[in-house]
């Protein structure tokens, strides 16, 4: 049962990721965009992680897209105008096909190793998966953690001044 | 029962798939949207990999990756507006002025 759900879940999210890189209106790609984030927190609830399904589709499907459509909508971008391909179709295609083949090589040849950590699915029920985030991330990442938000002041710093008309 | 390789060749084929559309499109917003699907393709490793190994430390990782998604969001638009007002396109085949 579980595996017919991985199977429908993950055609979804890969049909959607089509629709993003084929979809001539950036409108519609960024609506297969959604679909996909959808489908990849139905994936971490699948992997017991809810409080990343939560952040998923809170940052992601809630505020990146919301950003993201706001600035189809300002810019009032039509459809793509049917130009020639100054990319190289072929050699684009040639890469990607590489780069799948190379992962899909290397996760065929090597072997995961067992458990490392103490973190079981037991635990994650029973304590929390939320808190056991917290915990890990205040003691051990501490550090990483208040960088992080330095990065996301100098993010929003940066925004307002490249958005600006006149510096 | 599922295991890691299912979830890892699900990111496999999205991050091959989002890079063919990184290197076609002609659209700047759609190319950063494919980079978002790379971020979340990898997102989905890491959180796969964590759930096998029973170690929290890669989803740890997943809220850094989405920090700086969030941070390349803002700039990156930002960059995009400003963009648009010099050249009222986003094409990226305009994006020519560094060019010698």
């Amino acid at each position: 049962m579980e595996i017919l759900l991985f199977y429908s879940v993950a055609l979804v999210a890969v049909l959607s990721g089509f629709l993003v890189i084929r979809c001539q209106s950036p409108v519609n790609s960024a609506l297969g965009l959604v679909n996909t984030f959808f489908c990849l927190a139905i994936f971490y609830v699948m992997l017991h992680a809810p409080f990343m399904a939560a952040i998923q589709i809170m940052v992601y499907a809630g505020a990146i897209m919301v950003l993201i459509l706001f600035v189809i909508m300002l810019l009032n971008l039509g459809i793509e105008a049917r130009k020639r391909y100054t990319h190289g179709i072929v050699w684009s295609a040639l890469a990607s096909l590489m780069v799948l083949f190379g992962t899909i090589y290397f996760l065929k040849r090597g072997r995961v190793t067992g458990a490392e950590g103490d973190l079981t699915a037991f635990q994650i029920e029973s304590i929390g998966h939320t808190e056991l985030i917290g915990r890990s991330m205040f003691t051990e990442f501490l550090l990483p953690f208040e960088i992080a938000s330095i990065l996301l002041l100098v993010a929003i710093v940066g925004a307002v001044v490249l958005a600006k008309k006149e510096v | 029962m599922i295991s890691v390789y299912h979830y890892m060749s699900v990111a496999a084929i999205l991050f091959a798939m989002s890079t063919y559309g990184v290197l076609t499109r002609r659209n700047a917003i759609v190319i950063f949207m494919c980079i978002e699907l790379m971020l979340n393709s990898v997102n989905l490793t890491f959180i796969s990999l964590s759930s096998h190994l029973q170690n929290i430390d890669g989803q740890i990782f997943v809220f850094f990756v989405m920090a700086v998604a969030a941070a390349e969001a803002a700039v990156g638009l930002a960059l995009m507006i400003a963009f648009y007002r010099n050249r009222e396109s986003i094409d990226v085949d305009n994006i020519n002025m560094l060019k010698w």
